[in-house]
């Protein structure tokens, strides 16, 4: 039960992009080396920035 | 066992279908509806779309997405196909398929109905889908690059002259929807101005105090604008603070036209990106609930399933059922704006070439189903109440009156104290006249609501979902003229370079001013406009929409034949067929029609007779010569929409033709394929 719950929490959070940064960083110490890291406020602004900066929402 | 069940699914959505097809009675419940849709999206789920997905675009699971191999963790990553979904209903859920259907109830129930559900198994759906698969295969790239790529330069301006235009008249008709459902309503009006302070602080929370934490932030956010609704109340109860926000359409443009510049040149992160949001999560809340209260309290149609305005004298907007409910009703059965949507940064995050089915055609099939549950909303109200609300004065009569007199006379009774009763009910001063959808959708949301969780409480609901539409048309507002000016900035630097610096103060200013005042004079003329506005705008907005529909399935039409698809490019060329007969009949009606309440220059040669004649009041004569030349920019603008559709469509019809008798045409701009193996190691 708390399994589960947990889950449908973690949905939520990547349904609101709650976890965006979390899975940013999980993304580069995979991948890429770790000096051009993004402070999570950074991360934040920059990602707000690309959202908005395409057509995203509609009629 | 299987088949046995989807051949029950399919009898009983044919059943339900010729239900509501053929009923002719006083009432019809609205299960009726809703078993049909169901079964209607469930038998072209199952089946159209897996044959489209598989056939026609010969998806490949083992073929690595753009995510994959471009993977950087931010706007390129490989995400659950649900939680895409998720994603990409939130960003093409609009207000649109709320508003569409409820004008176009004046019609009965029956021809919305079927349109919306034809128009998106067959149009919609399968556009969403095949537009996000083939932007996939590209690398996410827009629908303009698209067309651009695949059709030739011809194209590719097509897509960006359609693009502008229909941003800057859905946001007029947008914002005209606003100040209609907040003119001399002090409680929405305070209402909806509490939503931007609880926007900004939502945004600093975000930014500063905890970054990133959106769930809290939005949380934070709900609770406040649903005290914001409550606090409303006080506001209309308290006789100062009531005169102060009671304000005339025209003081409430210029704030939405104010406000809408001054958002568009703030930063993301304080106003725009917070209150989408709070948007979003209002959003899926509010339709979660009135989908379970549809359910739980089966409410009656009262409205007749067709009534005798298909013939063209409808009060809401003029114009006979064909072509007018296919332009009426665009989002929700097919929705151009969508593909920009879908040629965005959905494809950037789809993990499998297959996910296209779930996303595309998935999300397309849940907005339609908003559509039908905005049909269900309108069409429970008693047909008098509806029309009382919806038609402008210059159609029924200036007077409580003289309109009920006159919709009474249509064989839809209604009396000045029904009227009444229902305005105090809902915390109105009145209902009359107000055009746009949103307060007659919101007197149908309220009824729902109360009915279903407990009565009482109705004007708390009625300006819970005034609250709702205002705070995602806004988001749509700053968000179209951001886009706007972005799309402007660009075409600016092509004649002097600095002006395409996105982040130049001056050139941010200079392109804003101009969107704005683009929009802000439609939304102006619309306010001042005795008819409404709306009944101009809206089919505008929707000739614009089907235009761009009608881009993108020629895109995707031209992509098909080049692929040696040629004896399967009737999955996009039939839609594209005929949004092409409707777009070209609503034009030609809209340009040469003699019927005033139809044609532009009909309607203005009226008006300038009766100016000229002296037949007007001081008031009236006033506003006649904008009036007039508003009518005749509508005419040439609709033209001009539609011979850009059929110049793309020419262009697309060259580039098959060169195909097929193998002549050279622009390269394939696909991605070269890699497998997934490739990318995983």
């Amino acid at each position: 039960m708390k399994q589960r719950l947990l889950e449908l929490w973690n949905l939520l959070r990547t349904l609101a992009s709650d976890d965006a940064y979390e899975r940013y960083v999980d993304h580069c110490s995979q991948a890429h080396s770790r000096d051009a890291l993004l402070t999570r406020q950074e991360f934040y602004k920059r990602q707000q920035e690309t959202k908005w900066s395409g057509i995203s929402r509609c009629c | 066992m299987r088949k046995l069940l989807w051949i029950l699914v399919a009898l009983t959505g044919a059943f339900a279908v010729g239900g509501i097809a053929l009923h002719r009675g006083e009432s019809i419940n609205a299960m009726w509806i809703v078993v049909a849709a169901v079964c209607v999206y469930a038998v072209g789920y199952r089946f159209y779309s897996a044959w489209v997905l598989a056939k026609v675009l010969s998806a490949d699971p083992g073929r690595a997405t753009p995510a994959l191999r471009l993977n950087n963790g931010r706007d390129f990553m490989p995400t659950h196909r649900w939680i895409v979904f998720g994603h990409h209903f939130a960003a093409i859920a609009g207000p649109g398929p709320l508003i569409g259907p409820t004008l176009a109830a004046q019609f009965g129930y029956l021809p919305g109905t079927l349109w919306i559900l034809i128009g998106a198994v067959l149009g919609g759906c399968v556009q969403d889908m095949t537009i996000l698969f083939l932007s996939t295969r590209r690398d996410g790239r827009s629908l303009g690059q698209m067309a651009r790529d695949e059709l030739g330069p011809v194209g590719g301006l097509a897509a960006i002259v359609g693009t502008l235009t229909i941003m800057i008249i859905l946001i007029a008709v947008l914002g005209l929807v606003v100040v209609n459902a907040m003119k001399h309503s002090p409680w929405a009006t305070a209402t909806v101005f509490a939503t931007i302070p609880i926007a900004v602080l939502v945004g600093l929370y975000l930014r500063n105090i905890r970054p990133g934490r959106v769930l809290e932030g939005s949380l934070l956010g709900v609770a406040l604008l649903l005290f914001a609704v409550v606090g409303g109340g006080w506001v209309d109860h308290h006789p100062t603070l009531r005169a102060l926000f009671d304000l005339d359409g025209t003081g409430i443009a210029a704030f939405v036209i104010g406000y809408g510049f001054i958002a568009a040149v703030l930063p993301v992160w304080l106003l725009l990106a917070p209150r989408d949001y709070l948007s979003t999560f209002l959003k899926l809340g509010t339709i979660l609930l009135l989908a379970i209260a549809v359910v739980l309290m089966r409410p009656e149609i009262k409205m007749p399933a067709v009534t005798q305005f298909i013939d063209g004298t409808g009060p809401i907007f003029g114009g006979a059922l064909f072509p007018f409910v296919f332009i009426t009703i665009a989002c929700g059965a097919i929705s151009g704006f969508h593909a920009l949507v879908s040629s965005g940064t959905t494809p950037k995050l789809i993990g499998s070439e297959t996910d296209a089915r779930l996303i595309g055609y998935g999300s397309m099939m849940l907005e339609s189903c908003v559509a039908i549950m905005a049909m269900i909303a309108a069409t429970l109200l008693e047909p008098g109440v509806y029309f009382a609300i919806n038609s402008g004065p210059g159609v029924v009569g200036a007077t409580a009156d003289a309109a009920v007199a006159t919709i009474s006379s249509w064989g839809f009774p209604v009396t000045a104290e029904q009227m009444h009763a229902l305005a105090t009910e809902m915390g109105e001063a009145t209902l009359f006249a107000r055009t746009g959808g949103a307060p007659s959708l919101a007197v149908g949301m309220a009824s729902i609501f109360s009915n279903a969780f407990g009565q009482g409480l109705l004007a708390l609901w009625y300006h819970f979902a005034i609250m709702f539409e205002a705070v995602f048309i806004l988001t749509t507002l700053d968000a179209g003229t951001r886009v706007g000016r972005f799309m402007l900035q660009d075409a600016l630097s092509h004649v002097w370079r600095p002006f395409g610096q996105t982040s130049w103060y001056p050139s941010v200013l200079i392109a804003s001013a101009l969107i704005v005042a683009g929009w802000g004079y439609f939304l102006y003329i619309g306010v001042v406009d005795p008819n409404g506005g709306i009944n101009i705008l809206w089919p505008l907005f929707g000739i614009a929409n089907q235009l761009l529909a009608g881009i993108a399935l020629c895109v995707a039409t031209g992509i098909l034949v080049k692929h040696g698809k040629l004896r399967y490019a009737w999955v996009t060329a039939l839609p594209l067929a005929w949004i092409a007969i409707v777009c070209t009949a609503a034009t030609w009606q809209k340009v040469v029609s003699t019927d005033v309440r139809v044609g532009f220059l009909a309607a203005a040669e009226a008006l300038a007779e009766k100016l000229a004649s002296g037949g007007l009041t001081p008031e009236q004569a006033a506003v006649a010569p904008q009036l007039i030349f508003n009518q005749r920019l509508d005419a040439a603008l609709a033209l001009m929409l539609t011979a850009i559709l059929w110049i793309v469509i020419a262009d697309m019809l060259r580039v098959s033709w060169r195909v097929v008798k193998g002549l050279p045409v622009p390269p394939s701009s696909e991605a070269p394929a890699v497998a997934l193996a490739e990318v995983r190691t």
